[in-house]
């Protein structure tokens, strides 16, 4: 029905007045994919997607729709549409004339644009309620009026910018699912922004973790979780737990690290030079409570919260030189256990579930 | 006891309101209704129930023709305002980027406020004078030969005060509801393509209809009310529905005026409830 366009940042940054937004970053979306940007508020995601569609000059840099460098097109002529945070319907036309704006824009004939934004409007179930104003609907109605609309231009890329935040938590897990279902059906771009990491593992085939105007990682949701690249990356996605301390060394894929005056642990990958500061990461599901502890890849620790969360229990200890220490176990395993707060407990893990982050470069 | 007062509390919560409204508006307009019905000669007031007063009002070419007079300045001063009202406070509210220097604009244009309106009225006479600033200007540049007299004592002047007088009211709630208008929305009118003349027509002028509504209601009241402007700018030689009640009451015939008071009453609030119905600004209040 529609093309897709791939979208080709390079070397972009944005910068108001003294503060960089954007600083510097480079990202090849393939076309037809589901891209999530994915980080902390503030962290350059939404100025990003706001070059993307045109709503915010480039500072630096290029960006591509497909062969295009779009950088001083207009949004319109850039073959995105964008999908606002509050979805931004106009309070005072109905759901056709919502939906048919670009089309009235363009000076497209009244019964022509009626029929094509109904068609719109069918595909997104919403027909019965052509002629209501955007206040009369519920949030998740609001949404799919506002996909209609940016859709009604045959984009090549649909931009969306934090789509299913104004939802309450259970239509955001059904509106995710119908974005997705969406997108592989019209088999166009999307860019997604979002600061939910579940949202992002959910929808995406590309994560792009962004921090401080920098991307941190930018891998397929499987990679994001299984080897995060960075510390901050790591931390942001919660499923790991991340150990600061110096290089000491290392050999056969397995870098050696060490908290002075506390202990060592191993890791799989390439340690530092000797000395060097070194960010290792222990999956928080793959901790076992109890057992000898192996040395390097475990310790004991003081359990100073429990948390119980139906399917599985999320544990927290220190020790070792580490603060906040999670395992999450599963129910079976702790209630064979007699745990509580205030309890040493050994805790260990296998060499495969701890890995070496890298760092960016400053 | 208690009972009592708990269920006496809203209505001793209520009762400052309706003693003032009761005592400056409500009686008042009883009265002015009351007055109107009465007799009258050189020398008093004699109660009755007589409705001369509005045959002789309604039925007078003199008081359609200063109705039509009132209407046309109601209506010229009213478009002129509506269009530098819009003009002004969509400048102030989407091309100034900082709050700040919005509220510094904003308080510039109410820097004339600061002055009584007589003073702002008869501060144009020196201006448009027939040996005026104007006048002398353009005599003395060459482009004319002879003063231009219908600058000042012309329908012209009054206009020209009254929208110096007026347009504030005009800018002020159509700022205000400019100002709520989600700025996303003309992102969103962007990104559909719209050019800047379209996003104004389609998108900020129909979002900014109720400020316009009620500044038109502003507008309206004040110049139907008017008397001063128009005596003093038309130098006496236009009439306004108030300078007819003026003369009325100068001649101690406050039944006639009375009766000349309700009718623009109702004719006013005809009006108003016109633009209310074609708009609905209840989501301003």
């Amino acid at each position: 029905m529609t093309k897709a366009a791939s979208i080709d940042i390079a070397s972009v940054s944005k910068i108001y007045g003294k503060t960089t937004a954007v600083d510097s970053i480079s990202l090849k979306i393939p076309a037809g994919s589901y891209c999530c940007l994915l980080g902390p508020s503030g962290c350059g995601k939404t100025s990003t997607l706001r070059m993307i569609a045109g709503h915010e000059s480039i500072s630096v840099g290029d960006i591509r729709l497909g062969p295009t460098v779009v950088n001083d097109l207009p949004p319109a002529k850039r073959g995105t549409a964008m999908m606002f945070q509050s979805y931004a319907l106009f309070p005072h036309l109905d759901l056709i004339d919502n939906v048919a704006f670009s089309l009235t824009m363009a000076g497209m004939t009244k019964n022509e644009r009626r029929a094509k934004a109904l068609d719109m409007l069918t595909l997104m179930q919403m027909e019965a309620y052509a002629d209501r104003r955007p206040a009369q609907l519920s949030g998740g109605q609001q949404q799919r009026v506002a996909l209609a609309r940016a859709l009604i231009t045959d984009p090549e890329a649909l931009l969306l910018d934090e789509p299913l935040s104004a939802l309450d938590p259970f239509l955001k897990v059904r509106m995710r699912a119908e974005l997705k279902k969406l997108q592989k059906s019209l088999g166009i771009t999307f860019v997604h922004v979002t600061h939910s990491q579940e949202e992002a593992m959910a929808l995406a085939d590309l994560i792009v973790v962004m921090s401080d105007g920098r991307i941190e990682q930018a891998a397929p949701p499987r990679e994001i979780f299984e080897r995060p690249a960075t510390a901050f990356v790591a931390r942001f996605m919660g499923d790991h737990n991340v150990i600061s301390g110096r290089s000491a060394g290392g050999a056969d894929g397995l870098a050696q690290l060490s908290i002075p005056g506390a202990s060592t642990f191993a890791a799989m990958g390439t340690a530092s030079a000797d000395n060097q500061p070194l960010d290792i990461a222990v999956r928080t599901d793959r901790v076992r409570l109890g057992g000898p502890v192996t040395k390097g890849l475990g310790f004991t620790g003081i359990v100073s919260n429990i948390e119980y969360r139906g399917a599985t229990v999320k544990i927290t200890c220190d020790g070792a030189g580490i603060s906040d220490f999670t395992a999450i176990i599963s129910d079976k395993a702790f209630f064979a256990t007699t745990v509580s707060v205030g309890d040493a407990v050994p805790l260990n893990w296998d060499a495969g579930d701890a890995i070496v982050l890298g760092r960016l470069d400053a | 006891m208690n009972n009592l007062l708990t269920r006496a509390t809203p209505y001793l919560q209520a009762t400052p309101l309706t003693l003032i409204l009761g005592f400056f508006l409500a009686l008042p307009i009883l009265l002015l209704v009351l007055v109107s019905f009465w007799d009258y000669d050189f020398a008093g007031m004699y109660p009755g129930f007589f409705t001369f007063n509005y045959a002789e009002t309604l039925g007078s070419w003199v008081t359609w023709r200063t109705y039509g007079n009132t209407l046309k300045f109601a209506f010229l001063v009213w478009a002129i305002t509506a269009f530098l009202g819009f003009w002004v406070a969509y400048f102030l509210a989407f091309h100034i980027r900082t709050t700040a220097m919005q509220m510094v604009l904003f308080l510039v244009c109410t820097v004339p406020f600061l002055t009584s309106n007589i003073i702002r009225m008869i501060s144009w006479i020196p201006v448009l004078g027939r040996n005026g600033l104007v006048n002398s200007t353009l005599v003395s540049a060459g482009v004319i030969d002879q003063p231009i007299e219908w600058l000042l004592y012309s329908d012209f002047a009054v206009v020209l005060a009254m929208v110096h007088l007026y347009t504030l009211f005009m800018v002020t709630p159509i700022f205000n509801t400019m100002m709520r208008i989600d700025r996303a929305l003309v992102e969103a009118a962007r990104d559909a393509g719209a050019k800047n003349w379209q996003i104004i027509w389609h998108v900020i002028l129909p979002l900014a209809k109720p400020g316009i509504a009620i500044g038109t209601i502003f507008v309206v009241t004040l110049v139907m009310a008017d008397f001063s402007t128009v005596q003093v700018m038309s130098g006496g030689q236009s009439a306004s529905v108030a300078l007819m009640m003026r003369n009325q009451m100068s001649l101690l015939q406050y039944p006639a005026a009375a009766a000349n008071a309700v009718v623009l009453l109702v004719v006013v609030l005809v009006m108003v409830a016109g633009i209310l119905r074609i708009v609905d600004i209840r989501k301003e209040l």
